[in-house]
């Protein structure tokens, strides 16, 4: 089991009077791993900023005051976080039937494009055009993630290397639309490859500095939360994840829980796609949405793969990367800064057994450890 | 252990019939094409051996990618600032060694998941890579070498011994992997603890540390793979790994988890890719350029899902070892 939220009660450490863990208890249990984390690459960020000649403290401190401090702050870090939610969302439900879809990029510009193509193309009512515009984008992305599913269940190729090399073909699809030549491109758009404006009918709105787009996004969190823990095909994923032959010994399809899986995991990167057109960009620009891909591992990971938790997780690397416009103004760090802190978020969320070491905290425990795959047959 | 590898030979077959079809037809053509694919399949041939001697010995490496960034990256800026490019390239291994012993100490001592391990160095490379890019370097050549005699040798000379040294290092190093493998104590060993560690480990085999120098070692042939990304490219761009590192592992796949077998697979791929830049650059056939950068992808994907089932991977691959 990867959830640390059906963690056994801990051996030693100072809750041992909580042994009876209420629900309340696991959850801040749960937090207590990504929070040293975060605490731990924050300080080995800072050495690299020193490395660079930045004073760490300062460059902290702005991306604080810039993505958390003001009301456009929030909107532009809530804006961010939107398809992180999605693509975070993606990744954690993939991995709790054992699969890991790193291909959220090339589902996310499939889902995008599709959404423009729908939302500038149509001419429907709202009630009607919004909403089908954003399961058109999902549906395409879906696709592609079923045929991955399919590669892996009856093929036996390993999704980590299908579903990158779809991000490549899914982008180079995307960029041919949209380009020049393309069916979808955009006249009054000179050299830029991007698609005609969405119609009004399909742009979902903001109110105020806050997008809509966002609370879309957690309501997916709560449906996917919803799916995993109160039906009976949750159940088989999580079945399937935890151990694939005593699933198969109870009966339960497993390739069509491998397909199906892959299918909703991309179609929620693909909504994360149709989101970023219709709220973001009011069309698909194909070098929009560049980079987004491996964030949903790192939120996935740092929610310890709770759908719920991808929400918090989503916001802070929503925030990281709404600063880095700034970061850039002021101290002249360019943006990658921030793929190196989530590479270091990353391991140490990763890693318990490192964390334990360096902070001598006995209470974060080795079941913590994320495990995935047994190899590349599993 | 004997099994023949039918699928590989019989595509190495008809690609060099085809070879030599194509040369009795438009000698200078088919020239250009085959060069381009030795010299394609290089980086994909050592990143494949990277993967298979991490797996081999009981670890799953897909940080390639990143490997081969990391590697790219150092050796083009050591070159460009002390001006050796043999000084780069000592730096770039140096940097790939320390790359894979990131993967080994993470997989191996705290036996974190090594899916999560790889993806960890393939974002940090990237962000790193990016985050210290300075603009507006050069590097001083990697050396190129046309082999005196053989050079001169009909059809197979020009495709085969003009090349930069480190394409001549991969054909060297995909001999020395299989007789190493298969001819040494050291391979005997390395077989054993990614089929069966707890069995190699009562006879004595230190499984631990034979994991870590073959991590360690594995890095480095991935760090070759990125210094021949940069012989080709002659410079250092971000991102310049293009997926070369998840490439390689298909290569791996389609070799199955054999040094020749890998070399017949990257050559494949380096021959579709010479032919697709042939075409691209005579325009023969009316796509757009898109469609084009589509194939070396599509062509993994379809190569995987080919020969999936038939590469049985080694038994051990993926767990970390708890002891016997």
């Amino acid at each position: 089991m990867t959830d640390t939220a059906l963690a056994d009660p801990e051996v030693g450490g100072e809750d041992n009077d909580s042994a009876e863990s209420s629900a309340l208890a696991a959850g801040l249990r749960g937090l207590r791993l990504p929070t040293v984390a975060v605490g731990l690459a924050a300080v080995a960020g800072g050495i690299l900023l020193i490395v660079s000649g930045e004073n760490p403290l300062s460059v902290y401190w702005s991306i604080l005051d810039e993505s958390f401090l003001s009301g456009s702050g929030i909107g532009r870090t809530l804006e961010k976080a939107t398809p992180m939610v999605m693509g975070g969302l993606a990744v954690a439900f993939a991995f709790k039937a054992g699969l890991f879809n790193i291909g959220g990029q090339g589902q996310l510009l499939l889902g995008a494009a599709f959404a423009a193509w729908v939302g500038y193309n149509f001419d429907l009512p709202l009630v009607v055009h919004l909403p089908l515009a954003m399961v058109v984008g999902g549906l395409v992305a879906a696709l592609l993630g079923a045929i991955v599913g399919a590669l892996k269940a009856y093929r036996g190729a390993h999704e980590v290397i299908t579903t990158i090399m779809f991000n490549f073909v899914a982008g180079n699809l995307t960029d041919y639309l949209v380009s020049r030549d393309g069916p979808w491109n955009d006249p009054d758009g000179g050299a830029i490859a991007r698609t005609p404006r969405i119609r009004d009918s399909a742009i979902i709105p903001t109110y105020g500095d806050i997008p809509i787009g966002f609370f879309i996004a957690c309501g997916f969190a709560f449906l996917i939360w919803w799916l995993l823990n109160k039906t009976t095909f949750g159940f088989e994923i999580v079945t399937t994840g935890a151990n694939k032959h005593a699933a198969r010994y109870a009966g339960i399809g497993v390739n069509r829980i491998i397909i199906l899986t892959m299918a909703i995991s991309a179609f929620l990167a693909g909504i994360g796609g149709a989101i970023q057109s219709q709220g973001l960009f009011g069309r698909f620009e194909a070098s929009n949405n560049a980079g987004l891909g491996f964030d949903g591992i790192t939120i996935a990971l740092l929610a310890r793969t709770n759908p719920i938790a991808v929400i918090p997780a989503a916001i802070l690397i929503g925030g990281l990367n709404a600063s880095t416009t700034r970061l850039q103004q002021d101290f002249r760090i360019e943006p990658e800064v921030v793929s190196i802190l989530q590479a270091l978020i990353l391991f140490f969320v990763a890693a318990p057994s490192v964390v334990r070491w360096l902070v001598r905290w006995k209470a974060i425990g080795d079941e913590e450890a994320i495990q995935l795959t047994g190899g590349w047959g599993a | 252990m004997s099994t023949i590898k039918p699928i590989p030979l019989v595509l190495a077959g008809l690609s060099l019939l085809a070879a030599i079809l194509l040369y009795a037809w438009d000698g200078q053509q088919t020239e250009a094409v085959v060069s381009r694919a030795v010299v394609e399949a290089g980086p994909l041939l050592l990143g494949a051996l990277c993967g298979l001697l991490c797996e081999r010995s009981g670890v799953i490496n897909i940080g390639i990618e990143g490997t081969m960034l990391m590697s790219a990256f150092a050796g083009f800026f050591i070159a460009s600032y002390s001006g050796v490019i043999w000084i780069g390239m000592l730096g770039g291994l140096a940097m790939s060694a320390v790359v894979g012993l990131f993967l080994a100490w993470t997989s191996v001592t705290l036996k974190q998941d090594q899916i999560i391990a790889g993806t960890i160095i393939n974002i940090f490379a990237l962000g790193f890579t990016s985050f210290y890019y300075v603009q507006g370097r050069t590097m001083p050549g990697v050396p190129r070498v046309a082999i005196p005699v053989l050079k001169d040798l009909p059809f197979v000379g020009p495709m085969l011994f003009d090349h930069g040294i480190l394409t001549y290092s991969a054909m060297f190093i995909v001999v020395a992997v299989h007789l190493m493998l298969y001819r040494t104590r050291w391979g005997l060993r390395t077989r054993a603890i990614g089929e069966h560690p707890s069995a190699a480990d009562t006879v004595g085999v230190n499984v631990i540390t034979l994991r870590y120098r073959n991590v360690i070692l594995g890095g480095l042939l991935a760090g070759v793979a990125g210094l021949h990304l940069l012989q080709s490219a002659s410079s250092f761009q971000r991102g310049m790994t293009n997926g070369k590192g998840f490439i390689a592992l298909a290569v791996m796949l389609f070799g199955r988890y054999r040094p020749f077998g890998a070399m017949g697979a990257a050559l494949l791929f380096g021959l579709l890719g010479g032919i697709q830049a042939q075409l691209q650059f005579k325009q023969a056939l009316d796509i757009p350029p898109q469609f084009f950068g589509m194939i070396p992808y599509l062509l993994t994907i379809i190569v995987l899902a080919a020969a999936g089932l038939a590469a049985r991977p080694p038994a051990a691959a993926g767990t970390p070892y708890e002891g016997a």
